[in-house]
């Protein structure tokens, strides 16, 4: 268990956003006006929880069959790779998704958007990886939505992410969008990251490879988890 | 070819389709060796409001110190009954609360001892990445030594530090403030 005890990489500036970024509104609350204090990575920061198959259940990696009847929109199959900064691929790795339906609306008691619930659509998956970090799901094209940020404020299209890789350290949750979304320069959560790079791995690509004739079509989005670095910390105990 | 990590988002506002399915109101079962506790508290944005639509995701040891899943050190199983990690979302108060048992000491990187703390990941509509805390337990001698709270300036341990509800001997008290009066801490690693 060598690898566990070696510390993450520290963080690629600009790579990720800071805690206030006024363009989002909900920010200007909610973040910390004080600096982060920086301290070492410990065993409980280079632990973490392993998930097991227990909390998968048969139909949390197809969103399309989790009802008696077919939702309503564009069928879509997203698949791509977990790896770490090392790329290295993450195995076992907890992925949880969640989206609005066809026509822009959650599955949410909170979510007033005037547009139609999908009877037939939840909008919630989850899954592990496999041994090569693999994961793969169906679903239907997340619709975009306004939203009270500003005037004429819409998200454009995106598929919340949440995954857990091996210590807590990883812990992700993103955004995923898709090519050519005409919102995305108008976006102020998909603009929080100033490397125009890091912004741009957080759009899937049109996978034709992927696509099922007559059924589906495939996006491949890869996601990396924060690495490891060569030295282990010493553990004297 | 690699490249640095996925950047963050917000989990946005309804991130309970997805996530409510994994919450649980205790790390361990009643089972559990240990002191058995509960901690509650509040969640605050900068004008005193509370937060309704976040959640905290909790991580401890065992009473003896060890690790649920990914544990470096190869000190043998938890305890029996104890899990070690749980999600808890915040009401409509912005209120949660958990139960527990008081985590045993870990080891430090430099070779010394941990006081006995939850790390806490908190998420919500309004936070682009999520924050990361602790939870300490007000009036530990270990406190005092611990090498990470050491690091935080005197005048704001306190915000690190449940305490006890006045008259009881299990309940645990743990408010955050995101900004302002009385800041909570939070760490980057």
């Amino acid at each position: 268990m060598l690898e566990l005890r070696k510390p993450f990489l520290p963080v690629q500036p600009g790579t990720q956003p800071d805690y206030l970024h006024p363009p989002y509104v909900s920010t200007i609350l909610r973040s910390p006006s004080q600096p982060l204090i920086v301290v070492p990575q410990t065993l409980s920061e280079l632990s973490g929880p392993v998930f097991g198959h227990a909390a998968i259940e048969k139909f949390d990696n197809d969103l399309t069959h989790q009802h008696s009847g077919e939702p309503m929109g564009e069928r879509i199959i997203v698949h791509g790779r977990v790896l770490d900064e090392n790329d290295r691929p993450v195995p076992g790795a907890l992925v949880e998704v969640w989206q609005a339906n066809a026509a822009g609306r959650y599955m949410h008691k909170t979510d007033q958007h005037a547009a139609p619930r999908d009877p037939n659509f939840s909008g919630a998956g989850r899954f592990l990886t496999d041994d090569e970090g693999y994961y793969r799901f169906t679903s239907i094209k997340p619709g975009a939505y306004p939203w009270g940020n500003h005037p004429n404020a819409w998200r454009p299209a995106h598929i919340h992410f949440s995954l857990f890789g091996a210590g807590l350290l990883t812990r992700l949750v993103t955004q995923m969008y898709f090519p050519g979304d005409p919102l995305l320069p108008y976006d102020p959560i998909y603009n929080c990251i100033s490397d125009e790079q890091a912004k741009q791995r957080m759009i899937s690509k049109f996978d034709l490879d992927a696509t099922i004739p007559d059924t589906a079509l495939g996006y491949r989005y890869d996601i990396i988890l924060r690495g490891r670095n060569a030295t282990p910390m010493e553990n004297r105990k | 070819m690699s490249y640095p990590a996925t950047a963050s988002q917000t989990v946005g506002p309804y991130f309970r389709i997805g996530l409510s399915y994994l919450d649980s109101p205790a790390l361990c079962t009643d089972a559990a060796p240990g002191e058995h506790i509960t901690i509650s508290g509040q969640v605050f944005d900068a004008d005193g409001t509370p937060v309704t639509d976040g959640q905290l995701e909790l991580w401890q040891a065992d009473d003896q110190g060890r690790f649920a899943g990914y544990d470096p050190t190869e000190r043998g199983a938890v305890s029996e009954g104890f899990v070690g990690f749980a999600r808890v979302p915040l009401d409509e108060r912005g209120a949660f609360k958990f139960h527990t048992v008081i985590p045993g000491s870990v080891p430090a990187p430099d070779g010394s001892v941990q006081a006995p703390h939850i790390v806490v990941m908190l998420s919500m509509r309004g936070l682009l990445k999520h924050l990361y805390s602790r939870i300490y337990f007000y009036g530990n001698p270990l406190n005092e030594l611990d090498p990470v709270l050491t690091l935080v300036p005197t005048s704001r341990r306190q915000t690190l530090c449940a305490e006890l509800v006045p008259g009881s001997t299990d309940a645990y008290l743990w408010k955050v403030r995101l900004q302002g009066d009385g800041e909570t801490v939070f760490f980057q690693y």
